[in-house]
């Protein structure tokens, strides 16, 4: 998909003024926030939880090669095909020529992130085939032609009339206005793509080195239909998904629904291990795994390692204040949020995403609410430092902060500074108590007024304070 | 040779700094067992399989013996006007039917609206069913009707899913192509968030307890 991160400030004045998406996003707030809270308060193991997935994350990344060597070995024994794929060019080019070799006419697809993040759709269509999203919130974001705009809840932008609108244009069918409605139309529109699909494409939650088995969670059972009943299934899937034992599975399990939709399971998790057997009555002939690096290896090495523990719930973007006040599409490219303001820079380039890592404040939300404790506000300000010295971020903001820091390395002049400052302030203000328009910072003082300080420091304050006592 | 295997596998190598691990560091990873913290609880794991499926949308009965499922069947059949037709795992063709029953043990089709499915077993800690495909129990009969019955002998309830895993390890033909984890009927928050059953899979998924 076409990246539009660099457009990040207009895109987001463009949705603060959308009154459907802001109706959407307040809706966010009460559903997978709340309902996340109640379910880690529900469960005392939580916490202690979090740190073992943190632990065996960090233990898989450590061996990374063997566990990936040992999974490929497991999935050919059972009968399926694994594919290495560098880049994104790499990964398209595999899932076509199979799709090619058998003649893929109709292909569905389960929900991906990795198929958005490699712009798998786009290269299917151009050489005609016929591709079907069949996760609801993936559907109805197709028809609109949209990206998505969260990882587990793509169509989270959209309320129930464009919903509306959208099918009723798309089925040619009678005005469905009610959710059950709604669903059930998808329901029998997608019933006749699955049993015709030639390719059912899915992602891969986990890949277990023990069984050579994919494992997707859904809640819909659209995944599994996927691919049941295509000919071919096709698993797309970066290379750090792999766990060593079905016993680890569990442990993200646990942590998985709770995090991303506030349930303590998701409806449908399936493993899946090679294609269907001889005398099975169902299930693809064929099974394929497309392993993804696209940048992986490469953050492996270097400070954002820890990045590589996400396993996509989607938390850090509902805890988010600034996600919950533009939404995804802001963010331009498929990860949105604290994990994409992460993830964007690192695959797409630094300078390509310069606002992400700085539209943040820093709050550490996202870092708390992490199942398996990701840093997310340090490796944020690390991709701040990183664009600093690379010279990404202008010069007035690099100037400005390099006087600061010899300002504030030097605490006599710092606090000297801080005795002129509140006192010009102070009087700039005393008529009103308050300032309207700042030197330098009429970004801030446009939208609102600065409170006029007391006259002296907090330090000058502390002191006389604590001496009287 | 795949260039790019080596070139991934080489660049992971290259981050961590190492070499490729030799065979008897690569046999001690495998040995290790993580075990994992599991969710503590007490109790009777009948009652709270029954009591976490029902609170997900789900519905169970109970009956004395294995021959009284199809009268079980029978009452989901009434209460929800499905036609006397049903798709059935193999594992169950010993189940004697009514008259007007109309059984078959293929794959379920784009019509159909009922199936009836064994399961391997229950677990307690989520009260979810695990079902593994095979010529005896075909993975459509678990997303394709818009009603699904599933047979689970009490005795086959377990408490945590680490003790689920050990019953897929022993089979004879290793995992199968599917297993399927059910926690209820098929759910969607997609429009606005609203919770809606019948996605894409069943629409009732109603468990007959055996024993």
């Amino acid at each position: 998909m076409e990246m539009r991160s660099k457009e990040f400030k207009s895109r987001a004045v463009y949705y603060i003024h959308d009154g459907a998406l802001q109706k959407a996003m307040g809706m966010l707030r009460d559903g997978f926030v709340a309902k996340r809270t109640q379910q880690a308060a529900e469960l005392p193991e939580f916490e202690a939880l979090r740190e073992e997935a943190k632990n065996l994350k960090n233990h898989i990344l450590d061996h990374l090669d063997h566990y990936l060597t040992r999974y490929e070995a497991a999935v050919k024994a059972s009968g399926g095909h694994v594919h290495w794929a560098r880049d994104a060019a790499e990964a398209r080019e595999i899932i076509l020529g199979i799709c090619r070799r058998v003649h893929a006419k109709t292909v569905t697809k389960g929900k991906s992130m990795v198929s958005e993040e490699i712009g798998l759709n786009e290269a299917l269509i151009e050489n005609g085939m016929d591709v079907v999203e069949t996760d609801l919130g993936e559907y109805i974001i197709q028809l609109a032609d949209e990206p998505p705009s969260h990882i587990i809840a793509p169509a989270v932008h959209k309320t129930k009339d464009q919903v509306s609108d959208l099918f009723e244009e798309a089925h040619g069918t009678e005005r469905k206005t009610t959710v059950p409605d709604l669903v059930n139309e998808a329901r029998q529109v997608l019933r006749e793509k699955y049993f015709r699909a030639d390719v059912g494409i899915t992602g891969g939650n986990y890949l277990v080195a023990e069984t050579g088995s994919s494992v997707i969670v859904t809640n819909e059972g659209n995944g599994d239909l996927t691919q049941t009943l295509a000919k071919v299934h096709i698993v797309t899937s970066g290379i750090e998904r792999v766990v060593p034992r079905l016993d680890d599975v569990t442990l993200f399990l646990r942590l998985l629904a709770r995090s991303a939709t506030g349930q303590e399971t998701e409806t449908y998790t399936t493993f899946s291990t090679g294609p269907r057997r001889a005398d099975d009555k169902d299930g693809p002939e064929e099974y394929h795994v497309v392993l993804v690096d696209n940048g992986r290896s490469k953050m492996l090495g270097g400070r954002f390692r820890e990045m590589l523990r996400c396993i996509r719930c989607g938390a850090c973007m509902n805890h988010c204040p600034v996600y919950g006040s533009v939404g995804g599409h802001a963010y331009g490219w498929v990860y949105p949020g604290p994990m994409g303001s992460v993830l964007t820079p690192l695959i797409k380039g630094l300078d390509n995403a310069y606002d992400l890592p700085n539209a943040c404040t820093l709050n550490g939300r996202c870092g708390s609410v992490c199942p398996v404790k990701i840093p997310l506000p340090d490796l944020l300000r690390e991709l701040r430092h990183m664009q600093h010295r690379q010279k990404i971020t202008p010069a007035i903001q690099r100037h400005a902060l390099t006087a600061w820091r010899f300002a504030a390395t030097r605490p006599k002049l710092y606090h000297f500074g801080e005795k002129v400052a509140a006192r010009l302030l102070a009087l700039a203000g005393r008529r009103k108590g308050r300032l309207r328009k700042l030197p330098l910072a009429a970004g801030w003082t446009d939208a609102r007024d600065l409170p006029a300080p007391a006259g002296k420091t907090f330090l000058e304050q502390w002191q006389k304070q604590r001496g009287g006592q | 040779m795949s260039t790019a295997r080596d070139e991934i596998l080489g660049a992971i190598r290259g981050a961590l700094g190492r070499g490729q691990l030799d065979d008897v560091t690569r046999a001690k990873l495998d040995a290790v067992e993580h075990a994992h913290i599991r969710p503590a609880f007490e109790g009777d794991l009948v009652e709270r399989f029954v009591r976490k499926f029902e609170s997900r949308a789900g519905t169970v009965t109970r009956v004395a013996k294995l021959s009284d499922v199809p009268k079980a069947v029978e009452a989901h059949r009434a209460q929800w006007h499905l036609p006397k037709r049903a798709a059935v795992g193999a594992a169950l063709h010993k189940l004697k039917w009514a008259a007007g029953w109309e059984i078959h043990f293929d794959a379920a089709g784009i019509e159909e609206t009922l199936s009836v499915s064994l399961a391997v077993c229950g677990i307690a800690e989520t009260g979810s069913l695990l079902f593994a495909s095979g010529p005896e129990s075909p993975i459509t009969h678990n997303f394709v009707p818009d009603d699904q019955v599933a047979v689970l002998p009490v005795e086959h309830i377990v408490k945590w899913f680490e003790n689920a895993w050990p019953i897929l390890r022993q089979r004879e033909d290793g995992m199968p192509r599917a297993t399927n984890i059910v926690s209820g009927p098929s759910r969607t928050a997609d429009v606005e968030q609203t919770v809606q059953l019948g996605a894409h899979g069943p629409r009732r998924v109603h468990v007959v307890l055996v024993g």
